[in-house]
């Protein structure tokens, strides 16, 4: 996609915002520039910094946990077809559980802090990054291993030459995908329980203080943090796996 | 580096045997071609050389040693998917190198002798005419530059013994014409003795001076024809090599 198509984009979406609060006109929807101006008085005078950085901190933690964890699992349940026999029964069942439905009995288990949070988020990742790299590993091409093979490679050769590449864009692929709903759970995780993260800051603004434009200004954090995360992704994907998109 | 099949017998399981106690020796610097129809067992038989598949019976030895997995001087060319999609013409070529490299000269996955810290690759992709593609992605290369580029990563890796799985049959005619002219020089360079499967009768009589002929499975006694002008210049337009080609379109409708 073209750059200068996605700043108009951008720019389309903040005229129909104005021009929606010029016709609603109620403190319920204000314009999109008071919002702008209190979001920045706000990151650098106020503190939404400090929660945007718990609650940044609370996705990248989850998105190291689980492309630590849901590779390697991947890649194994992809190589051995028998393992993946015994495994892909349980995988079907967990994968479509919305896994926002458990934040009550994680918060039970690990308690109000951090982990409960970053353990939401992890297990959203893990099921997407596991499923996809499986399925990635699984369908590399026999002939390709065959060759890869007859160079000399063994195990080992293999796993580095030709598993743990491909791996790479199912990773980043589930990474883009999913980032999205893990900052969504993050935000209904962060409404319970917490004093710290911009999902507490939204809530906080606008049902205890009703101070809606801050509340706004929280919303287009929460909204930049998942935009944030999911070019990040975008630009490692086109970094790291150039030959996926070259003509 | 001779190969000798002793009394060999393959079977998939539960299917009857492909090979069975077979008996069949190629000489060093030998160009042979595997001939036969779908099904006839030439890719299991290229497999079993490579050391990707087993003898149920019998014995495989090279230079009199039983085959137990793949050889390091050996080197084995696809049809398809043998490259890395991931990586570009030029770290394709390098992959065999570096694969070596990975492990040393331990004698198992690389020769013995020198670890391989050099991955130069740039002399074979001139020699291939690649040179200029050296940073595309296979995806963005023809059929024919894809083999050229298998062959590099191959030849890369000074091989005794070329095994080639119907390599050019995804080619148009003049591509897979050319290809073949360049395998016949690059084997006379290199002093290779190569093993070409493959089903077009053409291009067995193009490229093997001796050819295999296998029939449908179980294949128990060598069909072996002798033909010494393969690879000499003109061969393709003469006479001999047209009695040739009638001659094994006959001889596969008996087998």
């Amino acid at each position: 996609m073209k750059k200068r198509d996605v700043f108009f984009a951008g720019l389309a979406i903040i005229l129909f915002w104005q021009i929606s609060a010029l016709i609603i006109d109620c403190n319920i929807m204000p314009s999109p520039f008071i919002v702008i101006q209190i979001f920045f008085k706000e990151l650098f005078g106020g503190d939404m910094l400090e929660h945007a950085a718990a609650s940044l901190w609370r996705v990248l933690a989850s998105m190291v946990l689980s492309v630590a964890f849901a590779a390697p699992a991947g890649l194994v349940l992809g190589q051995s077809k028998r393992l993946n026999q015994l495994f892909s029964p349980v995988i079907y069942l967990l994968y479509p559980i919305p896994k926002v439905v458990l934040v009550p009995i994680l918060l039970l288990f690990f308690g109000v802090g951090d982990l409960s949070k970053i353990l939401i988020i992890f297990m959203i990742l893990f099921f997407q990054i596991l499923v996809l790299v499986r399925d990635q590993a699984a369908s590399l091409p026999v002939e390709l291993l065959q060759s890869v093979r007859s160079l000399g490679a063994g195990r080992r050769a293999l796993f580095r030459f030709v598993y743990l590449p491909a791996s790479l864009p199912a990773i980043l692929t589930a990474l883009r995908q999913s980032v999205g709903t893990a900052v969504a759970v993050l935000y209904i995780a962060e409404l319970i329980a917490t004093q710290r993260g911009l999902g507490y800051y939204i809530y906080f603004n606008g049902s205890t203080l009703l101070d809606y434009p801050v509340m706004y200004a929280g919303v287009l954090a929460m909204s930049l943090l998942g935009l944030g995360l999911y070019f990040a992704v975008d630009w490692m994907e086109h970094r790291l796996c150039k030959w996926q998109f070259v003509k | 580096m001779m190969i000798k099949f002793n009394e060999l017998t393959f079977a998939y399981r539960g299917a009857t045997p492909i090979l069975q106690s077979f008996n069949w020796f190629v000489q060093p610097g030998e160009r042979w071609t595997i001939l036969g129809p779908s099904g006839c067992g030439k890719t299991t038989l290229l497999y079993l050389l490579a050391g990707l598949r087993f003898p149920t019976g019998g014995k495989l030895l090279i230079d009199g040693d039983p085959l137990t997995r793949p050889r390091p001087t050996s080197g084995l060319i696809l049809q398809e998917y043998g490259l890395l999609p991931w990586a570009t013409v030029r770290e394709n070529a390098e992959l065999g190198l570096r694969v070596h490299g990975f492990y040393g000269a331990d004698g198992i996955h690389a020769p013995r002798g020198e670890t391989p810290m050099d991955f130069n690759v740039l002399p074979w992709l001139e020699r291939l005419g690649l040179d200029r593609l050296s940073d595309k992605y296979p995806s963005q290369i023809s059929g024919g530059q894809r083999q050229r580029t298998a062959i590099a990563r191959t030849l890369a890796l000074h091989p005794d013994l070329l095994l080639m799985d119907e390599p050019f049959s995804s080619l148009d005619a003049v591509n897979r014409a050319d290809l073949q002219n360049l395998t016949l020089e690059l084997c006379a360079e290199e002093k290779l003795t190569l093993v070409m499967v493959t089903h077009a009768i053409e291009e067995a009589a193009i490229m093997g001076e001796k050819i295999l002929l296998l029939g449908n499975p179980p294949n128990k006694k060598p069909i072996i024809i002798s033909n010494p002008n393969a690879g000499k210049k003109g061969y393709r337009d003469s006479q001999p090599y047209i009695d040739l080609c009638h001659d094994l379109r006959q001889q596969m409708e008996v087998v």
